[in-house]
C-alpha cells in the first residue's frame, strides 16, 4: 500500500528581517543578519523552505550584571564592568550580532541617565562591528525616555530595539521609525495580544515587515511546552497567511535558563543533576534548541559553551545534503 | 471565505449609468472601495444596460483591470460574451456561470480549464430551481463528477445550491442549507460552495440583517464563497466573526481590522 503524503502546502511565509546596515546602506557594521524567510513548520525541510540560519546574539549588559550566577561571572570576568570590553570579548565567540540590555538604567539597579545609556551604546558600536540588539530595562516611564536617546545615537545602524508592549507602544515605535531601527513586540505569553500588538504598531505607521516579536520564552523544565504551542499557533498561523502573525521569533535563552534552579544551584543542593560547571551550558544548551524546534529565529544568549553548542548544532541542521 | 463583491451590477443605476456613458471613475471606486472592504474577488455584471454586452462586458474588465488585479467573475448568462471575456482574465478570473446541464457543463468546464479560471456551477437544470435537497445534491454531483472528467480542479470548481428570497419560497433557506452540509462531503477536497448571498431577501424589509443571519447559518453549513455586498459593514462583520469562531483565524481585540489586512 502506498504511504499517503502528508505534507502540508504552505502559501505564505515568516517575514524576513534584516538587522544592521553596511557603509553602503548608511551605517558602519562589516555585515548584517537576517532571520525569518521559514515556508514551513520548523524544520520540515520537505513541507518548504526552513528559512535563514537562527541568529545568536551574545547578551552584555551596562551595569556590571552582579545578579548573574557565578558560572556566567566565572567565564566573563573582569571584563563585564565595563560594555566595551565585554563585547570585545564577546565577540570573540563569534555570535552574529550582540544585545546590549540596559539594565544599568533601571531605576533600581543604577538608574543610569539617557545620555548615560545613549553613550554606551554609542561606544559599543564603535568598538565592534556586528550587528547590535538594544534592549531597554523594561520600566516604561524609564525606557521612554532612554530608549529614543538611544535610537537617535545608533541612527542610521537599523539596529533591533526592545520592546514595545500593548500599554506602552507609542514612544518606541516613533523613535524607531525616525532613526531607522527595527523593533521588538514582546506578548507576555499571549498569541492574541502578539496580534493586537503588531496592528496598534501598523497603526501608527510601523512596517509590520520591520517587527520581530517576542511572545516569551521558558526554560526548559519551567512550562517550554506551552511555549511550544503558543510559537507553533503563531506559525501555523502566519504560514497560514496571517499578516499580523508572520514576524520572526526572539528567543531569551540566556535569561531564562540562569533564572531556572537547575542551572545554577551548587552540586551539594542538586544531588544526582551533575557538576554545576556542565549543568548550566547544557540547560542554556537545551533552552535553545528547544526553542530553535519550536520556531524562534533569534537566540540571546549568554554562557560561551552554551553558545559553541548551539553554533554546532545550527551547522549541522542548516548542513544542506551534497547535491 | 472566499467574498466576491457583487456591486458591479448593471442593475444599480449608477453602474449602469457609468455603462452607458463610458465613465470609469464610478466603476473604479466601486472596485477600489469593495477590495478595501475585503473582498476577494469582483463580480462584473453588465446587467441590462442598452450597449453590446459584450462590448460592455470587456469595457468593465479592462477598466477594473486598471486599478486592482484580483479576480473577475464574469456575471452573463450570455455564452458569447463568456467566450469573449473570460481569455481577457485568463489565469485571474471566474466564469460566473453555468446550469448543471451536461452539455452545458462540458463546454463551460472546457472553456475554464483552457483559460485557468474557476467556474460557478448552479443546481438548476431544464426544469428549473429544484425545490428540495434531494435534487440539489444530485445536481451538485453531476457537476462534480463532470469537473473530474473534464480536469477542472474542485479548487476553482464553485457549486450553487442556488438561494431564493425567503419572502416567495420559505423552506428554501433550510433546504439550501441541508443541501450545503451535503455537498460539502462530494469529494476531497471538496469543491467550494458559493451562493448569491443577496437573493435570499429580495424585495423583503431588513435586507441586510436577513443576509447577515443567512451568511451565518449557510457557513456554519459548510458555505465557504458568496458573492455578496462586501460594502454591507455589518454583513462583512458577521462573516469575519463567524470565521473567527470557527477558528479560522486567531483572536486579537482588533480582529474585525485584522481580517480586512490580509493580503
Amino acid at each position: 500500500m502506498k504511504a499517503e503524503d502528508t505534507a502540508q502546502k504552505w502559501t505564505a511565509a515568516i517575514n524576513e528581517v534584516a538587522i544592521g546596515a553596511t557603509a553602503a546602506q548608511g551605517g558602519t557594521r562589516a555585515s548584517t543578519v537576517t532571520i525569518g524567510g521559514a515556508r514551513s513548520i520548523p524544520w520540515l525541510a520537505y513541507e518548504g523552505e526552513v528559512g535563514r540560519r537562527p541568529a545568536i546574539a551574545i547578551e552584555l549588559w551596562d551595569n556590571g550584571a552582579e545578579g548573574w550566577p557565578e558560572q556566567l561571572r566565572k567565564e566573563y570576568g573582569e571584563v563585564m564592568q565595563d560594555p566595551v570590553a565585554w563585547a570585545k570579548r564577546a565577540i570573540e565567540l563569534k555570535p552574529d550580532l550582540l544585545c546590549l540590555k540596559l539594565m544599568g538604567t533601571h531605576p533600581d539597579m543604577g538608574d543610569r541617565s539617557a545620555d548615560e545609556a545613549a553613550d554606551t551604546v554609542k561606544a559599543v558600536l564603535d568598538t565592534m562591528d556586528l550587528p547590535l540588539i538594544v534592549w531597554g530595562c523594561g520600566v516604561d516611564e524609564k525606557d521612554n525616555v532612554v530608549l529614543p536617546k538611544c535610537c537617535e545615537a545608533a541612527k542610521g545602524e537599523n539596529c533591533l530595539f526592545g520592546a514595545i508592549e500593548e500599554k506602552n507602544y507609542r514612544t518606541l515605535v516613533a523613535a524607531c521609525l525616525a532613526d531607522g531601527h527595527k523593533l521588538i513586540a514582546d506578548s507576555p505569553l499571549d498569541i492574541n495580544i502578539a496580534k493586537q500588538l503588531n496592528i496598534l504598531a501598523h497603526d501608527v505607521g510601523y512596517p509590520l515587515e520591520d517587527i520581530v516579536i517576542f511572545p516569551q520564552t521558558s526554560a526548559v523544565g519551567y512550562g517550554s511546552e506551552y511555549v511550544y504551542s503558543i510559537l507553533e499557533r503563531g506559525r501555523l498561523a502566519g504560514l497560514g497567511g496571517d499578516p499580523l502573525l508572520q514576524q520572526p521569533v526572539v528567543a531569551t535563552v540566556g535569561l531564562e535558563a540562569w533564572r531556572a534552579k537547575e542551572a545554577q544551584a551548587p552540586d551539594d543542593a542538586l544531588p544526582g543533576f551533575g557538576p554545576v560547571e556542565q549543568r548550566g551550558p547544557l540547560w542554556e544548551t537545551l533552552t535553545a534548541t528547544n526553542a530553535l524546534q519550536a520556531g524562534a529565529d533569534l537566540l540571546i544568549m549568554r554562557h560561551p559553551t552554551a553558545v559553541r553548542n548551539v553554533q554546532e548544532a545550527l551547522d549541522r541542521l542548516c548542513a544542506r545534503p551534497a547535491a | 471565505m472566499y467574498v466576491i463583491g457583487e456591486r458591479i451590477n448593471g442593475m444599480f443605476k449608477n453602474v449602469r449609468r457609468a455603462i452607458e456613458e463610458s465613465d470609469k471613475t464610478v466603476i473604479q471606486e466601486l472596485a477600489q472601495a469593495q477590495v478595501k472592504a475585503g473582498a476577494d474577488a469582483l463580480d462584473m455584471n453588465v446587467g441590462p444596460a442598452k450597449a453590446d454586452p459584450n462590448e460592455a462586458m470587456l469595457w468593465l474588465i479592462d477598466t477594473v483591470r486598471e486599478v486592482t488585479d484580483v479576480p473577475l467573475a464574469i456575471d452573463t448568462p450570455k455564452w458569447a460574451v463568456q467566450q469573449a471575456a473570460v481569455p481577457r482574465v485568463a489565469g485571474q478570473g471566474i466564469i460566473n456561470s453555468c446550469k448543471a446541464d451536461l452539455d452545458q457543463l462540458e463546454k463551460y468546464m472546457e472553456l475554464a480549464v483552457a483559460n485557468d479560471v474557476g467556474l460557478v456551477a448552479l443546481t438548476i437544470d431544464q426544469q428549473g430551481v429544484p425545490a428540495d435537497v434531494e435534487r440539489r445534491v444530485e445536481l451538485g454531483a453531476q457537476i462534480a463528477t463532470k469537473a473530474m472528467e473534464t480536469g477542472l480542479p474542485m479548487e476553482r470548481l464553485f457549486i450553487d445550491p442556488i438561494i431564493l428570497p425567503v419572502n416567495v419560497a420559505p423552506q428554501q433557506p433550510e433546504n439550501v442549507a441541508a443541501a450545503l452540509q451535503q455537498l460539502k462531503l462530494l469529494s476531497d477536497p471538496p469543491p467550494h460552495l458559493i451562493l448569491g448571498l443577496s437573493n435570499v431577501s429580495q424585495n423583503c424589509s431588513n435586507r441586510s440583517l436577513i443576509n447577515q443571519t443567512y451568511l451565518v447559518m449557510a457557513m456554519t453549513a459548510g458555505l465557504d464563497a458568496a458573492i455578496m455586498d462586501a460594502l454591507d459593514t455589518d454583513l462583512m462583520n458577521a462573516m469575519i466573526t463567524t470565521e473567527l469562531l470557527q477558528e479560522k483565524m486567531i483572536y486579537c481585540d482588533a480582529f474585525l481590522d485584522a481580517y480586512r489586512m490580509r493580503a
